[in-house]
């Protein structure tokens, strides 16, 4: 469950069945799973779009950080991965 | 498009949202024969011919993907009898929306499942009937467990999401334990058990299948053990018994509120079980597109809000008319004959007394003097 943050080298995945998805016409990003979906905020969403299995969480944060100011957002990022993981929606290592 | 002004049913005022569910029912015809099929009785003599074609279908995806939706649920009856399956996928795809196949596994989905992925099918939900192979085939009427079991191992092998949705009822209620068991067995993520919705054939049979309070209340225990014992490795939904509740689910989460039903011949309905609404008008795809059946059409707006709502929901005690929405319409109708009234599963429904009435009779019936099952079958009787 939640608790345990990924560390720096930690590659995230969504999990198998789950998918990003643009809702145009609610102008929102989604993640869409069996039989619902997840509002996300546009920093969550773009998190997520690099949640490929080959970055790392500090990867995912250096290319980010342009966004915000240059700053550091690593605990950002993995604060957000945990949060998803605890709904059950990334890639557990357990199951890989 | 055409510059005519359009007729709207929808009521001033009342703020409609946009759908997010798909139900599409492929088709009629089944394999299976389960007796507490919600379906209406009247697909008796459904003609294959009527369905309708892969092309309609996909512009029905289309129109809803850009409404809103997000979910797609294939189903029927059997959508594995589509031929064109792979062809509806990957329009659902290509619409955007998230898909799920709710099948029997039957005919042969282990064979077919790799490529109703690459097709884009996201999930795929199968039924079970019982644990037990020979009840199984029992309820379902049909040969079928073993396709299912193969079906089950071959959409976890591709790492696909597996649901096993079970509908319960006096036949397996005893048996849950078991199957859930199996259902974790099999992999899956999620579990839906159903206690049976008294619509259609399910409300031919419905002796034969109403369970004792005293079944349906271990069978609660049960889930509560489960769920502790399996914790986030399989989510257990549990959907009660109405027959043994005072207070009416929020149907559909209201009167076409997220989601749209298109049955096999085209016709658009707010819920699975509308079709038994005798006096509904009715929307067809080939006729509108579906936002003109959402926003505007007759059948869609009649029981949103509040407006139609009878004294014992308009002046409720509890508030529950925002909550609940009345109930279940099509419970409404075949209880009280009229599907305006409060659902009378609801204790402050004047016809709670005759619900109650109507299950202490059938359950005082002794067991072997119930009906037998009616199966559920397309095939008109030989004259």
């Amino acid at each position: 469950m939640s608790g345990a943050l990924p560390t720096s080298e930690h590659r995230p995945t969504l999990a198998s069945g789950v998918r990003l998805h643009h809702d145009a016409i609610r102008e929102r990003h989604v993640l869409l799973f069996p039989e619902g979906a997840l509002v996300l905020n546009e920093t969550a969403a773009a998190v997520l779009a690099l949640c490929d299995g080959v970055r790392t969480i500090d990867d995912i944060a250096a290319e980010l950080a342009p966004q915000f100011g240059g700053a550091d957002v690593r605990a950002d990022v993995a604060e957000l991965v945990a949060g998803i993981a605890a709904e059950g929606l990334m890639d557990r290592d357990d199951e890989r | 498009m055409s510059a005519e002004p359009t007729t709207t049913f929808a009521q001033p005022g009342l703020a409609i949202p946009y759908p997010l569910l798909l139900v599409a029912e492929l088709s009629y015809v089944c394999p299976l024969k389960c007796p507490y099929c919600s379906n209406p009785t009247s697909i008796v003599g459904a003609r294959r011919s009527q369905e309708l074609a892969t092309e309609e279908w996909s512009r029905v995806f289309h129109e809803a993907g850009k409404l809103g939706v997000l979910q797609l649920a294939l189903t029927g009856g059997e959508p594995l009898l589509r031929k064109d399956l792979e062809e509806l996928c990957s329009a659902g795809r290509d619409a955007g929306m998230y898909s799920t196949l709710v099948t029997s596994a039957v005919p042969g989905l282990a064979d077919r499942v790799a490529g109703l992925k690459d097709a884009g099918l996201d999930h795929v939900q199968i039924s079970i009937q019982h644990a037990d192979p020979e009840k199984s085939e029992l309820i379902g009427g049909a040969v079928s467990f073993q396709q299912k079991l193969d079906a089950a191992a071959a959409t976890r092998e591709l790492g696909m999401p597996l649901t096993i949705n079970v509908v319960l009822h006096r036949l397996n209620l005893d048996d849950l334990d078991a199957i859930i068991e199996l259902a974790a067995s099999l992999g899956a993520r999620r579990l839906e058990l159903a206690n049976t919705q008294y619509h259609g054939w399910a409300k031919l049979n419905r002796q034969a299948l109403l369970p004792t309070r005293e079944q349906v209340v271990r069978g609660e225990e049960t889930v509560l053990r489960a769920r502790e014992r399996y914790g986030a490795r399989m989510e257990i939904l549990w959907v009660l018994p109405d027959m043994f509740e005072d207070l009416p689910k929020p149907c559909m989460g209201g009167w076409a509120s997220d989601a749209i039903i298109i049955d096999p011949n085209g016709r658009a309905l707010p819920c699975q079980s509308a079709a038994t609404l005798t006096d509904l008008p009715v929307e067809h795809v080939r006729e509108q597109t579906l936002e003109q059946i959402w926003f505007d059409s007759e059948s869609f707006n009649k029981y949103r809000g509040t407006a139609w709502m009878q004294d014992a929901c308009v002046t409720c005690p509890l508030q529950r008319q925002h909550v609940d929405h009345g109930g279940c319409r099509c419970q409404a109708l075949a209880l009280t004959g009229d599907a305006a009234n409060t659902d009378p599963v609801c204790h402050l429904s004047p016809h709670h007394g005759d619900l109650v009435a109507m299950r202490d009779g059938e359950l005082a019936v002794p067991v072997a003097e119930r009906p037998e099952l009616v199966y559920r079958t397309t095939a008109r009787p030989r004259a």
